[in-house]
């Protein structure tokens, strides 16, 4: 067991945090969604029509490129409707569910691979290089788990586990059989976890400690020509305990965040779940239009409240559109509330340790890079940021194998995003190289 | 403020395509979001930002240079009526240091921003906030006594040719405001030297103005120790506590150290400019200065200055901290930061010393630097890829 300590990044210390551990059930969801862009890597295939029933665990649709790779139900029921976009793009698979509650039931002897692919919890892992779910033919270097959850207002993973926790063992059993090298457990200094045959990494420091390519830098690098899988704890509870009762579980823990929620907490609901069925009467009521994000708020998925709880399933923010509308001459404000990790506002000496209350505006314009060094203090990696964005920018494919882009994902690149002068989409910079990476290696 | 945002909403439609005023559209566009903060919203990444933007952190610069500009127009007037051997009150100085330098803060901004704009609109671009800073630059590094017809047209060649063809701010190679020094020095190098360019003597808009004392000289330290005979500084040379007051003949901004590190714990106190060039400048100077004043010698007189007072003379400082400290221009690497800072320290002191044409050297060391620094950081970042690489094939 190691202890790593990370100075890079920044703790975001943001308004509508969580005080308490109770989870309390949510309201039944009146309808349920798998949203296929949430398992990047994936062209969704389907295997249900609409009409079709389903048990929970059965597979909605395969990988178009490996059919292997399927994604599966998270409710019994019935293929309410497949949500089409622009060039019959599959958005969302909308289900309705049954009262039966019917489980598919695997067979937990049959291969660990296998049974990984069939359930759908495949589909829940992720892979470095790119950044997607794990391609069938390589086997990986080291597969590693995130244990904590560093990025602001996130939940604790220790309560979104709950009893689950019993069945780490299992899951780190079988997920050593798919890998030649270890099996990987960072944890916090707060939320310790152990698991027979995983080896355990303590990290200590600011977000994103907690994000698997910040780890996997820290611990053994991604080369070149090497695979490594990525999952959450969550996760690998889930692949336990369906190697140990062969079924999936879909149910979840989700935080409600953010300065837009009244009370802040812990509801106990199932994946793919309606935001109306856990947002009920929970949205402060004022005349400030209301972001929802399902997630956190530097890697969540803007949704309206007739949205979908969307992967990895476990948290949802809420924050303001906008605070104050047309601020007059704002670059010139003292106002101790506008909130800088920069020492160039009055915020720095006059309200150093308020929680802040931060809205969804770009404040400022988009700009050629002009400062130098600020990726750097926000990516605990051995990687110069701003030489591999200008890179990817310039679609330069050796440079940006060179720079190390097989190690990183969009995700790592978030804070670097918020704190960015420049106001440049980083993560949109980043996904965008993967992808085209991807387009021209494979 | 709200009939101030009714009336920008009433007057934008004649600037949006199709409108009247069409072709000033990227000028409405920097007006209002200079009076009002865009409220756009994120659409894709973080739904969150902070609330730095270019505006703020080039703002924090200029505030940052106000000391040397509130000091440049005191010292204007002050060496103004020592020259013409008139006692004046504080205030007397301040004026006419105001009204010496006005015009030529006027011109640059005024010729700066309007290619700015004329840029940014035939690019259909935001305007960048680059030039807020390079627009007092410009005032605090060309003698006062240059014609403003001539800086005018030194900041227009700086502008286009050193920032516009380039891509605009934050794409250029050189200092846009040291190429603007660098071409007026170059172009007219009679104005740019000598004893009276860097005293006013005769009158900013009728104010102050008579003849000079006999026997005056407006020559510079760096320009008296240029000429020195001998085997000993002469005593016309000020002290170095002088120099690092600053009522001393020189560029506007460049001669009061005081000022200048004021302006430089502003900066490195909001994290603006990066400290490891900063003092890797004042590292270099002092290093090239020990080993210059190590060696004296009557052929190279500067040699026998010592290393602090080379730091307090002439443009060092400035340069150090206000033009080393470039980002666009500068090394980007940490480490690179401190090869580039050091090099423009070393090359600073040793042009000044060992080179008889230039009697001041930071200005020759920041642009010779600026030219190096992306092979510098590519060397670094190489450094990097070579240790990625060693990685892969240990495996």
């Amino acid at each position: 067991m190691a202890l790593i300590k990370l100075k890079s990044g920044f703790d975001l210390n943001i308004k509508g945090k969580i005080n308490q551990d109770d989870v309390r059930p949510a309201n039944p969801s009146a309808c349920f969604a798998i949203i296929p862009d949430d398992f990047c890597g994936i062209i969704p295939r389907m295997e249900k029509k609409e009409g079709d029933k389903v048990m929970a665990g059965e597979a909605l649709f395969h990988d178009k490129n490996d059919e292997k790779i399927k994604v599966a139900a998270p409710v019994s029921g019935t293929v309410k409707a497949v949500v089409r976009g622009d060039r019959r793009k599959i958005m969302a698979i909308l289900i309705d569910p049954d009262d039966n509650n019917e489980d598919k039931v695997f067979d937990t002897k049959s291969n660990p691979k296998e049974l990984l692919l069939e359930s759908g919890l495949w589909a829940m892992m992720r892979q470095r290089p790119y950044d997607i779910v794990p391609t069938t033919e390589t086997r990986p270097r080291d597969i590693f788990i995130t244990a904590f959850d560093s990025a602001p207002l996130a939940p604790s993973l220790k309560v979104v586990l709950g009893d689950n926790e019993k069945y780490l063992d299992k899951a780190v059993q079988a997920l050593s059989t798919m890998t030649e090298g270890k099996v990987y457990l960072g944890c916090s200094k707060e939320d310790s976890f152990d698991a027979t045959g995983a080896e355990v990494n303590t990290f200590v420091g600011p977000h994103p400690a907690g994000n698997a390519g910040v780890q996997i830098a820290n611990v053994k690098p991604v080369n070149k020509g090497e695979v490594v899988w990525t999952l959450d704890i969550v996760t690998a509870a889930r692949i336990g305990k369906l190697f140990e009762t062969g079924k999936v579980d879909f149910s979840t823990v989700v935080a409600l965040t953010g300065s837009g929620i009244m009370e802040p907490c812990y509801v106990k609901a199932t994946m793919g779940c309606s935001l109306k069925s856990l947002l009920d009467q929970q949205i402060i009521n004022d005349d400030k239009d209301k972001r929802i994000i399902s997630g956190n708020v530097l890697t969540g998925v803007k949704e309206s409240i007739d949205g979908y709880l969307h992967a990895p399933y476990r948290h949802i923010t809420v924050i303001n559109e906008i605070n104050k509308k047309d601020e007059f001459m704002g670059w010139a404000s003292l106002n101790p509330n506008k909130f800088s990790i920069y020492r160039v506002f009055t915020s720095w000496l006059l309200a150093r340790h308020k929680e802040v209350d931060l809205d969804a505006k770009l404040n400022g314009g988009e700009r050629a890079i002009v400062l130098s060094g600020e990726y750097d203090k926000m990516i605990p990696m051995d990687i110069y940021a701003e030489f591999l964005i200008k890179a990817i920018i310039a679609f330069d494919i050796d440079k940006m194998e060179q720079l190390g882009i097989y190690e990183v994902a969009p995700e790592d690149f978030a804070l670097a995003e918020f704190a960015d002068t420049s106001k440049l989409e980083l993560q949109r910079i980043v996904r965008e190289g993967l992808d085209k990476m991807r387009a021209e290696m494979c | 403020m709200k009939a101030l945002r009714k009336f920008m909403d009433k007057i934008k439609p004649q600037f949006q395509e199709g409108g009247k005023l069409a072709k000033l559209e990227s000028v409405f566009d920097g007006m209002e979001t200079f009076l009002f903060t865009p409220n756009t919203t994120s659409r894709s990444g973080v739904h969150i930002h902070d609330s730095n933007d270019m505006k703020r952190s080039m703002i924090t610069v200029v505030v940052a240079l106000l000391p040397c500009l509130l000091f440049a127009m005191y010292n204007t007037g002050y060496q103004h009526f020592n020259a013409i051997g008139t006692t004046a009150t504080f205030w007397q100085m301040f004026l006419f240091g105001l009204l010496a330098m006005l015009p030529v803060i006027v011109v640059s901004y005024v010729v700066g921003l309007g290619i700015e704009f004329i840029g940014a609109q035939i690019h259909h671009k935001e305007i960048q906030e680059g030039f807020l800073v390079t627009g007092i630059l410009i005032p605090l590094i060309v003698p006062i006594n240059t014609p403003l017809w001539m800086t005018a047209v030194a900041t227009a060649f700086a502008v286009i040719f050193a920032k516009e063809i380039f891509g605009g701010t934050g794409m250029n190679i050189f200092n846009v405001a040291l190429i603007t020094r660098a071409f007026l020095f170059f172009a007219y190098p009679s104005k740019m030297s000598g004893d009276l360019a860097f005293v006013k003597t005769d009158t900013a808009f009728g104010y102050g103005g008579g003849t000079v004392v006999d026997g005056f000289s407006g020559a510079t330290p760096l320009g008296e120790v240029a000429t020195n005979a001998g085997d000993t500084l002469s005593d016309k040379i000020p002290s170095t506590i002088d120099a690092f007051i600053g009522l001393i003949p020189g560029s506007p901004g460049e001669t009061s150290m005081i000022a200048i590190l004021i302006g430089a714990a502003i900066l490195l106190i909001t994290g603006i400019a990066s400290w490891r060039v900063m003092i890797s400048v004042f590292a270099g100077g002092l290093v090239m200065g020990a080993i210059a004043h190590a060696f004296p010698t009557p052929t190279y007189p500067a040699s026998m200055l010592d290393p602090l007072a080379q730091l307090c003379f002439g443009g060092f400082a400035f340069a150090a901290v206000f033009m080393a400290t470039d980002p666009v221009t500068g090394a980007r690497t940490k480490i690179g930061q401190y090869i580039y800072g050091f090099l423009i320290g070393v090359f600073a002191i040793l042009i000044r010393v060992y080179n008889g044409g230039y009697p001041e050297g930071a200005m020759l060391a920041v642009l010779l630097m600026n030219a190096f620094a992306p092979l510098i950081d590519y060397c670094v970042v190489q450094a990097n890829i070579n240790r990625r690489l060693k990685r892969a094939k240990a495996q």
